[in-house]
């Protein structure tokens, strides 16, 4: 029981500035240990790629053990060229699905392709691996860069389905009326200005996309293969950052396993420099965003 | 209950809902409302918020179309012709009756870009003359004067006033015989909502006009002709001074003079 109610207020509002006190460092380090795994490899990798990193290593080809000189230049386009294919399919499907489940939200195909999305979405990587495998590499009697594409492709398409269709449902009720007030038919509506005013939006998902399928391995060890040589064809193995930096760090060879530090630093500079910018169009979308508001409230 | 037939003098229907009903799912937004929009002049919509004047709207150029839930009884006609039938297609309906919206509603494109969707979608012009086709909506939306040095700009770049006239051009350039406005001033300053009333007062002579709004000043001020809606029922439909001054209904009484709504 309180002695007095002044007595009482006094210990509440200590207690309180304690215990905010408390929850504000603890939010602070939960915040520093967010960070210090990203902190810690990134030194880690500067630390154990410095001795490879040197412009050779952007423009050779792997050598053999023991001979010293390698790069991962065919490891550098080979990505570039899986990420190029993967998004020729991931990007259409995505998008076209993405707009579909917007605009067609609650029937009964909606709920179920988006079912589907989420499934998709979870499955491990490497089941669809094996399925592109079963559908393309077994068929076809070779593992080819087609194969690693499409199979980062599928991954993709999930990831733009669901980020479409965000983005589609945040455009404005009131431009697709505009639209159609003009006689504009629902479907020319949704592929004109409603695409259009979602783009930005859209772009930023899709960089993000292919960032996170970029360092995938899983799915091409037995899709894309990898080699040693330069390949840019499609319908022949291809090398991959992931799987060289996979080959190089499990083997038992000393400068392999450097290369394989320097190899994650660039596929880190890599997805670090697709998040950059996809935040620079989300920013600059933003900023329209608010000159709109302002422009509307001058009034 | 009965509504009140309009007069037979204003037999010249342009727009005319014959026992129009309108429900939703479950809600019956609109009972058998029977109005005549006559040719030329302006068509106010009053009444209390929730009682059907968005509805009849568009119910007009079939803005509600395909939405889930919707069932639609009775007819609309417009030239005496049912914009339900076969042979209408909603998209050159919809060019024929253009719509401005309680929120200015630009795409966020250039000034000038918006003007000519509208005419650019109907084929009404192309190259050069898409540009004059703009002016002369800017011009009729008393806008030319203010944006002519600056179409190149973003729309947004507008001031809302300014917006709310954009969008009323954009309606023009498609050239339509009737204007319907939900509500185009309720989000703006007196300032701005003049400009909107005079270009009103400007337009009647060759547009059909047809407006929603919530101020009964402004109804009795743009208006010819007033309709008031109570329910999703049309309660009294009459010349706009008569119905101000001496309403038959006395929900209409009671309405005007603010003892509800
Ligand atoms: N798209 C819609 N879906 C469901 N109900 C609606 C829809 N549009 C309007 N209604 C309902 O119909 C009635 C009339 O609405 P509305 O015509 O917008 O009224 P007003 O414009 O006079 O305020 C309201 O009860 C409203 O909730
Ligand atoms: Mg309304």
């Amino acid at each position: 029981m309180p002695r007095t109610a002044r007595g009482g207020e006094q210990t509440t509002l200590q207690a309180r500035r304690r215990r905010s006190a408390i929850m504000t460092s603890l939010v602070w380090c939960a915040s520093a240990i967010c960070l210090l795994p990203l902190v810690l490899i990134t030194a880690h990798l500067l630390v154990g790629g410095a001795r490879v990193l040197g412009p050779r290593f952007f423009t050779a080809l792997p050598t053999p053990p023991g001979v010293s000189g390698g790069g991962i230049a065919n490891g550098i386009a080979g990505t570039l060229l899986l990420l190029l294919v993967a998004a020729a399919i991931g990007l259409p499907i995505g998008l076209g699905a993405g707009l579909f489940l917007a605009e067609r939200t609650r029937t009964r195909l909606a709920e179920t392709v988006r079912f589907l999305a989420d499934v998709l979405s979870g499955l491990p990587s490497i089941v669809i691996g094996i399925f592109v495998w079963e559908l393309i590499v077994r068929p076809s009697g070779q593992f080819s860069a087609l194969a690693g594409g499409v199979a980062l492709g599928v991954l993709m398409i999930p990831l733009i389905t669901r980020a479409t269709e965000a983005m589609v449902q945040l455009v404005p009720n009131a431009l697709r009326e505009a639209a159609l007030a003009l006689g504009y038919s629902r479907a020319r509506t949704s592929l004109t200005i409603v695409l259009r005013t979602a783009l930005p939006g859209i772009v930023t998902a899709s960089l993000l996309a292919v960032a996170r399928v970029a360092g995938e391995t899983a799915p091409l060890l037995f899709t894309a293969f990898g080699t040693p040589y330069w390949s840019l064809r499609l319908d022949a193995p291809i090398a991959a950052l992931p799987l060289q930096i996979f080959n190089y760090a499990t083997s038992p060879y000393d400068d392999w396993r450097a290369q394989a530090w320097g190899g994650a630093l660039v596929l880190i500079v890599l997805v670090f420099a697709l998040s950059w910018l996809a935040r620079r169009v989300t920013e600059s979308r933003r900023e329209r965003l608010n000159a709109t508001v302002a422009g509307g409230a001058a009034e | 209950m009965t509504a009140p037939l309009q007069d037979a003098s204003l037999a010249d229907a342009h727009v005319r809902l014959d026992a129009w009903s309108v429900w939703f799912a479950s809600t019956h937004a609109l009972d058998a409302v029977s109005l005549v929009v006559p040719r030329g002049g302006v068509t106010a919509l009053i009444g209390p918020s929730g009682c059907g004047k968005s509805t009849v709207l568009r119910s007009i150029n079939r803005l509600d179309d395909g939405q889930a839930g919707l069932r639609v009884t009775g007819r609309i006609l417009l030239d005496n012709v049912d914009i339900h039938d076969a042979s209408i297609d909603p998209a050159s309906l919809r060019r024929r009756i253009g719509m401005v919206f309680q929120r200015s509603n630009p795409f966020r494109r250039s000034i000038l870009e918006n003007v000519v969707y509208g005419p650019r979608l109907h084929g009404l012009a192309t190259g050069d003359a898409l540009a004059a086709v703009a002016e002369r909506a800017l011009r009729r939306a008393a806008l030319w004067e203010e944006v002519k040095d600056r179409l190149g700009e973003p729309a947004t770049s507008l001031s809302g006033g300014q917006q709310q006239r954009l969008c009323i051009a954009r309606a023009l350039a498609n050239e339509p015989d009737v204007l319907l406005l939900d509500e185009p001033t309720s989000a703006l300053d007196p300032g701005a909502t003049q400009r909107i009333e005079e270009l009103l007062y400007d337009l009647r002579t060759d547009v059909t006009i047809v407006i929603v709004t919530h101020n009964l000043q402004q109804a009795a001020r743009v208006s010819d002709h007033t309709a008031f809606l109570l329910d999703g029922r049309l309660v009294e439909v009459d010349a706009t001074r008569r119905l101000f001054t001496s309403p038959r209904d006395p929900r209409t009484e009671a309405y005007i003079t603010g003892r509800f709504g």
